[in-house]
């Protein structure tokens, strides 16, 4: 964001659901969940995706319900703004600016905002001013605490607020806001038998002093009478085996809910000692659980980026899943049928994830075996695949042996079925190679489909769909057609051109460009020194060029009529992507802990377009995602977006995307565009504003011809702003009556009318 | 620290009996055991748990229930008899049956004048406590099933009692029941079986708790007889219930082996609406814990296990120390174990018989640390089983193995052993002197030629003996006129010297030329729980239950300059520290310098030549010194040399040929000869 700041990276699409405990609106209607730089509102009886409360330019980071108003929510961000929304409407309301530190996390009691700031952890009451003003800033802060756990589970608000309970390491806090005074209590690291005392979450009770702390070796504990020094007293109960990841209090204070990596929902009843229900199989490690403030719905969410809303007989009645990425071992793919990426999802799957609806559509399973969730097991995965142009062929590699002595691999290929809509498996090889499958690539014409794999064996094979000679059958099963080599050196990337003529195979430092036709290497191409790392053909325009980058830090650029090295510049690529729909080529370069991107036409080696310090990470993964509709910037620098968008994943799993100051204006407009469409519930209300709408269009009808939007009188202008405008941002009923009364007086065509003949 | 060959002793096949209930006493500072073969011990809580006095039981006589009146102690048990203790001479005073068949539970009330047992033909009767003895006032209205516990009201006007079923309030008064109050049966198929009340506490506020058979802990009202709440503790049984003085706590045993401790606190802080809230939980029992009780700082516990368990509550405790941590009582605080050390005879002492083995040898020299061949295995000579119904309360082997003597509550029994080569004969002396009818302590001089046997009012008898039989020579007598009994008794290796301590913690000295009493040591405030006099010095070394330790000069009537210098720099933290007490003295006639110690867990010499180790030292240093040179380790070493080596030590004697007997008996073996406890599921097996 150094040199243009209209394009800027940002958490769109694919991001954590899971950062934050999710909230249940108090007519349990909705779900918030933070989502990157997004609030996410879904709905709990559908499951689907409702808007978003967009406007913070960063991570957000926590959320929380404003206890004074239940359909308001505060969010706090990494940005150091707390922004406080009308949830349902997705209105922005209010902005306080946190200005000394990021705020991290927030917790919201009774008009009083604590934060914890990253580089200090301290624990500071920030007290929000009381003001009508949009953009607020808070001044008044006040620090509570340092010795705080960076684990915001760690930290939790007291009966009624007036105490707030914090956790580090050994030692639990409490503070009293009234008496400015801190209890600290501390356990042993260990005892004789083993345990592990650290503290991993905390929950108080909503209407007793009690304070439910959950521990490292699975216990939880139930402290009391924490006001005194020597007296406090605790008991101890012990279910989970392994760390309790979360605890929360039902809103009556009759249940306690827990959660860990058994990935089993406990409840624990408070006061009964050790009676308990479970609701087990949840999927992943439970991260955090909330409860609807009427008790009736709990909400889990989940290590695989996944909510799940459960009744509170302990019955599941939805899940969101958001993009998994625990352990991306494939590229980013998209599936040119649905524009959905492919990447890695549960473990033996691979997830097919739209990106323009931010919706998880589904898993295939590859594998096909029972996958045993425990820890230091050898089981396969997903670690390669492939789409040919068409998305009709997917091809797949999964392994297991991390040693490649005892190496297991299978080359999988999967047709589209059209009936079912689904991939289904057509050939599994079973030793496809001797050694460990490097690369793979489909080629790109649309007459013949060939794979063509590169392995550790120092051989590249072609694969080929022919009538197998054996079988006799219809269906037609992939079988090997070439097998290639040179100078027995392991293939390192694998490429065919825009045209499917030529293939590109590198071994270590040399490239070899063949001919699929006649399987004839018509040239090596060799820049030493430095091994060749990725591998591709420009397009479109600058298909006669070939790129390749090496572990020495050079960026190169093969014209291939020439066979001559047309350019090559020294910058160390990690990871170079082609644009499938246009000439540019998006290059990623890490160096001195900041990735950098460049965005160039192989034509020309000066580049389109350069992001310095896109993110602080490694990329290792990137992708284009065709648009929808294409934008028509004309903008040199953001040009490139028009037709795709550029998505890469960072090492820390962060999906990160570019977006444009026009796009933005987009979303913007369309997101403060209120609309009450006709699927409005029919009320009483409906039917008296009904009643007058068809009125109002009769009358429009008279003056006007018929159109599909009818023009609003001037009236009605009144009428839209009452009824459009948030219930609670409207002034007094009373001050608005007589407007609204006069609004339908005044009538532009003189036709009388008793504003109260259809009141009756 | 020298080397000794060691005869690792382990077929001493001791069996602790379990803990069958406990009572506590407040002002004494009090706790008395009762264990399954009838005996009763007392405790001193304040002092580290020392075991001040025991009283042997008897074949077929089970307690059921412990009451302290006052200072007097009361037992009863299903031979229908209640029992009180002369805790004095430490034996039974008196028993009176009671006429109700067998009594499963007895408690005294707080004003102590009234006693209460619960029988098994439903009635539950009071007794009035008299200057000397008991006297049976009345019935309360007769149940239909036994009364299996009873508590009074600290008022002392109400008492609950429970039952097969069901809790009665009784009005004592009148007699007759105030309220019923029927307690749940179990769900599925344990709603057969009836549900017993274990246990049942009284509170001042009308809380009645109540511990039953199903596993719960139910707090009752008593103005409405109704259910206020309850609490599931366990799957099997809550056995024992207590409740702290002050009514905010209250401890629960249960059968699985844990303790639950349940506390009254108010919910919401500073305010009063306060209510029973289960907190902590302990695990240090491996089977049914059939007795709890809290006292001021901590709650003890025992059950079929045999530990007595002390768990410090250490929200109750000013100052960490060592009396504050966890204490198990395993082993008797006496000495269970004679040796014969001139013959190498051991004499072991069970409830109801005597053993007498040989002890094998073995063959050459080893390096140190190294096991030798046996080349002759130990031998089993004599066992010596109990005429009558009381158990045993002391014996002794002389040091030459020619005699064996043993007391139960009622006879003394001497035996001359002959032992030639492989024929054992044994001839019991017939004709006692009439003084030597029971003993507290028993000890035999050096040389064989004087037996002395403590007996009542702190008084020694002497008795010489000689191949012909036993002559009565005199009775020593303290000048302070103490009235407890004796539990140790010193001899001194020339002949000329006896001490004897008493439950009084006073420690007298005997000229034995004379038979006169020599001197009294100057009473320390903890008991002693071993001494001995030094052969050369004649110096009387003292252990005590504190950890403490003094060395008394017989012929200077006063305390050596060692022993000066020992209480004017303090002993070591880890020393002090230590929770069992030293049960044995010895000297090492080769250095004189060494004293020989030993507890449960460790043996060490003490070098009164070397410096004495301050708090800054490195206390067990044995590991250190090996790898320092000859100088150095000079400069480092201290008076204390531990060696920790064996485990669950019974007993340690140095024998003339300079190797040493350590009598073991590890808890392992002990635990698998306990009956099975009841089957738990536990998590991953």
């Amino acid at each position: 964001m150094v040199e243009t700041s209209d394009i800027r990276v940002v958490r769109c699409g694919g991001s954590k659901v899971n950062l934050t405990p999710p909230i249940i609106s108090s007519d349990s209607r909705f779900v918030l969940c933070t989502s990157g730089d997004l609030v996410k509102v879904y709905s709990t009886r559908t499951e689907e995706w409702l808007h978003s409360l967009q406007g913070h330019t960063n991570q957000v980071t926590g959320i929380t319900l404003n206890p004074a108003n239940h359909l308001q929510v505060y969010s706090c961000s990494v940005d150091g703004t707390v922004k406080l929304w009308d949830f349902i409407d997705g209105i922005l309301i209010k902005v306080q600016l946190v200005e000394v530190h990021e705020t991290v996390e927030i917790f919201l009691s009774s008009g009083l905002c604590v934060s914890a700031c990253p580089e200090c952890f301290q624990l500071v009451s920030v007290h929000l001013p009381k003001s009508a003003e949009q953009e607020v800033e808070a001044k008044e802060m006040s620090a509570v605490s340092s010795h705080i756990s960076k684990n915001p589970s760690c930290t939790a608000f007291g009966r009624g607020g007036e105490y707030i309970a914090f956790a580090r390491h050994l030692q639990l806090n409490v503070y009293f806001f009234r008496k400015q005074k801190t209890y600290s209590f501390s356990l042993k690291a260990t005892d004789k038998k083993g345990a592990k005392n650290a503290f991993t979450c905390i929950a108080c009770h909503p209407t007793d002093d009690c304070i439910a702390t959950g521990h490292e070796d699975g216990k939880i504990r139930l402290w009391r009478n924490f006001i005194h020094k020597k007296e406090y007293t605790y008991s101890t109960q012990h279910w989970h085996h392994n760390a309790v990841n979360t605890l929360c209090f039902t809103p009556e204070g009759t249940h306690l809910l827990s959660g860990g990596i058994e990935s089993v929902l406990v409840q624990w009843q408070y006061g009964a000692g050790n009676r308990k229900e479970f609701l087990p199989r949840l999927g992943g490690s439970i991260l955090h659980i909330s409860a609807s403030s009427d008790g009736q719905l709990f909400c889990t969410s989940h290590s695989d980026n996944k909510i799940t809303v459960i009744e509170s007989s302990f019955k599941v009645c939805g899940v969101i899943q958001g993009l998994v990425k625990d352990a991306v071992l494939t590229d980013l793919m998209i599936d040119p049928r649905s524009k959905a990426l492919v990447l890695n999802g549960k473990p033996g799957h691979l997830q097919f994830y739209s990106l323009l609806r931010d919706k998880h559509l589904y898993n295939l399973d590859i594998v096909q075996q029972e996958y045993i969730y425990e820890a230091g097991l050898d089981q396969f995965e997903v670690v390669k695949a492939a789409f040919d142009i068409k998305g009709s062929w997917l091809a797949t590699v999964e392994e297991r042996g991390k040693k490649s002595s005892d190496l297991e691999f299978f080359l999988k290929l999967w047709a589209f079925d059209e009936r079912t809509q689904s991939f289904v498996l057509n050939t599994t090889i079973t030793a496809a190679h001797t050694d460990r499958i490097i690369s793979m690539c489909f080629s790109s014409s649309e007459e013949t489909t060939m794979l063509v794999t590169a392995a550790e064996d120092s051989q590249f094979k072609a694969w080929c769909q022919g009538a197998d000679a054996d079988t006799q059958q219809d269906q037609n099963f992939w079988s090997c057609d070439f097998v290639g080599s040179y100078h027995k050196l392991n293939p390192t990337n694998c490429s065919f051109s825009a045209d499917s003529s030529l293939l590109a195979v590198s071994f270590q430092e040399v490239i070899t460009i063949w001919s699929p036709d006649t399987w004839e290497m018509l040239t090596t191409l060799c820049q030493p020194p430095g091994v060749i790392r990725d591998l591709c053909f420009g397009r479109l325009s600058c298909s006669k060029y070939l790129l390749g980058t090496t572990t020495k830090n050079l960026l190169c650029c093969w014209n291939l009529l020439t066979c001559e090295l047309e350019w090559s510049t020294s910058v160390d690529v990690s990871k170079l992507q082609p644009d499938p729909f246009s000439e540019n080529v998006a290059a990623f370069s890490y160096q001195s802990k900041h990735t950098d991107l460049f965005v160039f036409k192989p034509s020309e080696p000066r580049p389109l377009f350069t992001n310095k310090n896109v993110c602080s990470e490694k990329v290792h993964r990137a992708v284009f995602v065709p648009r929808e509709e294409p934008l028509n910037s004309c903008d040199e620098s953001t040009q490139w977006l028009n037709r795709s968008q550029l998505y890469f994943l960072t090492q820390n799993m962060d999906l990160l995307t570019f977006s444009t100051a026009t796009e933005e204006d987009r979303m913007l407009s369309s997101s403060k565009q209120l609309v009450i469409d006709d699927s409005v519930a029919v009320t009483p209300f409906y039917l008296l504003l009904g009643k007058h709408r068809q009125q109002q269009q009769k009358l429009n009808t008279q003056s006007h011809p018929v159109s599909d939007k009818p023009q609003q009188t001037q009236g009605s202008v009144t009428i839209k702003e009452l009824l459009h405008t948030p219930a609670h941002v409207l002034p007094a009923a009373s001050v608005l009556c007589s407007m609204f009364v006069n609004s339908f007086l005044i009538s532009n065509t003189g036709v009388q009318q008793d504003p109260l003949s259809w009141l009756t | 620290m020298g080397e000794f060959k060691v005869h690792r002793v382990r077929f001493f096949d001791y069996m602790p009996s379990g803990i069958r209930a406990l009572a506590f006493n407040q002002d004494t500072e009090r706790m008395a055991v009762a264990r399954m073969d009838g005996s009763v011990e007392v405790f001193h809580c304040s002092d580290r748990f020392f075991q001040e006095k025991i009283i042997p039981g008897r074949e077929q006589c089970g307690i059921e229930g412990l009451s302290w009146v006052g200072e007097r102690l009361f037992s009863a048990g299903l031979n229908g008899g209640i029992t009180e203790y002369d805790l004095t001479n430490q034996k039974v005073k008196y028993t009176i049956d009671a006429y109700g068949g067998p009594i499963w539970t007895i408690t005294g009330n707080q004003q102590g004048t009234h006693l209460a047992v619960g029988c098994e033909d439903g009635t539950v009767k009071l007794f009035e406590v008299n200057e000397d003895q008991i006297q049976f006032e009345r019935n309360l209205d007769r149940q239909k099933s036994r009364i299996i516990s009873l508590s009074w009201h600290p008022s002392g006007s109400k008492i609950a009692a429970g039952m097969m079923d069901m809790i009665q309030v009784f009005n004592v008064e009148t007699g007759h029941s105030i309220h019923r109050m029927l307690a749940d049966r179990g769900a599925g198929t344990s709603r057969s079986k009836e549900c017993v009340v274990w246990s049942v506490v009284y509170l001042s506020d009308g809380t009645i708790i109540t511990g039953d058979s199903v596993g719960m802990v139910k707090l009752w009202d008593d103005q409405t007889g109704t259910l206020i709440k309850s609490h599931n503790v366990t799957k099997c049984d809550v056995l024992a219930l207590s409740v702290s003085q002050n009514e905010d706590s209250l401890v629960a045993g249960t059968s699985e082996g844990i303790v639950v401790q349940f506390q009254f606190v108010s919910m919401v802080l500073e305010k009063d609406d306060k209510e029973w809230v289960r907190t902590r939980t302990f695990r240090n029992h491996t089977h049914d814990i059939r007795a709890v009780a809290e006292i001021t700082t901590a709650v003890v516990s025992g059950g079929m296990d045999a530990q007595l368990v002390v768990r410090p509550l250490l929200d109750k405790i000013e100052v960490r120390s060592a009396a504050s941590a966890l204490r198990k009582i395993h082993f008797p605080h006496r000495r269970l174990v004679s040796c014969a050390r001139k013959s190498g005879l051991m004499l072991f002492q069970y409830p109801g018989h005597l053993e007498l083995w040989r002890l094998g040898e073995s063959e050459g020299k080893g390096t140190p640390g190294s096991s030798l061949f046996v080349k002759r295995n130990p031998e089993k000579l004599l066992q010596l089983k109990v005429k009558g119904e009381d158990h045993i309360r002391c014996s002794a082997v002389s040091p030459c193995g020619g005699w064996i003597v043993y007391s139960t509550a009622s006879t003394l029994r001497l035996y001359r052993l002959h032992c030639d080569n492989n024929n054992i004969s044994i001839t019991k002396i017939s004709k006692l002197p009439k003084v030597l009818s029971s003993a507290n302590q028993l000890c035999f001089s050096s040389d064989s030629s004087h037996l002395f046997s403590a007996s009542a009012q702190s008084s020694v008898h002497i008795a010489s003996l000689s191949q012909s039989g036993c002559k009565f020579v005199g009775t020593l007598k303290p000048k302070s006129g103490s009235h407890q009994a004796i539990h140790l008794l010193a001899a001194s290796e020339d002949g000329k010297w006896l001490a004897s301590a008493n439950s009084d913690h006073e420690v007298h000295i005997y000229n034995l030329q004379t038979q006169k009493a020599h001197c009294t040591v100057p009473v320390y405030s903890s008991a002693v729980t071993a001494m001995g006099i030094h052969p050369a010095t004649n110096c009387l070394f003292m252990m005590h239950a504190d950890q403490q330790m003094f060395e008394y000069s017989i012929e200077q009537k006063q305390y050596t300059d060692w022993s000066r210098t020992v209480q004017r720099k303090g002993l070591h933290r880890f020393w002090v520290e230590r929770d069992t007490p030293c049960l044995n003295v010895m000297f090492n006639p080769q250095n004189p310098s060494h004293v020989i110690l030993h507890d449960m867990y460790m043996l060490c010499i003490i070098d009164q030549s070397l410096p004495l180790p301050d708090d800054k030292t490195q206390f067990y240093n044995q590991l250190t010194l090996k790898s320092l040179t000859e100088e150095q380790r000079k400069s480092q070493s201290h008076a204390f040399k531990v060696c920790k080596t064996f485990k669950d030590i019974l007993c340690v004697e140095l024998m003339p040929d300079q190797s040493l007997v350590v009598v073991e008996r590890p808890l392992e073996d002990i635990a698998t000869q306990l009956p099975a406890p009841i089957k738990q599921k536990k998590f991953a097996t």
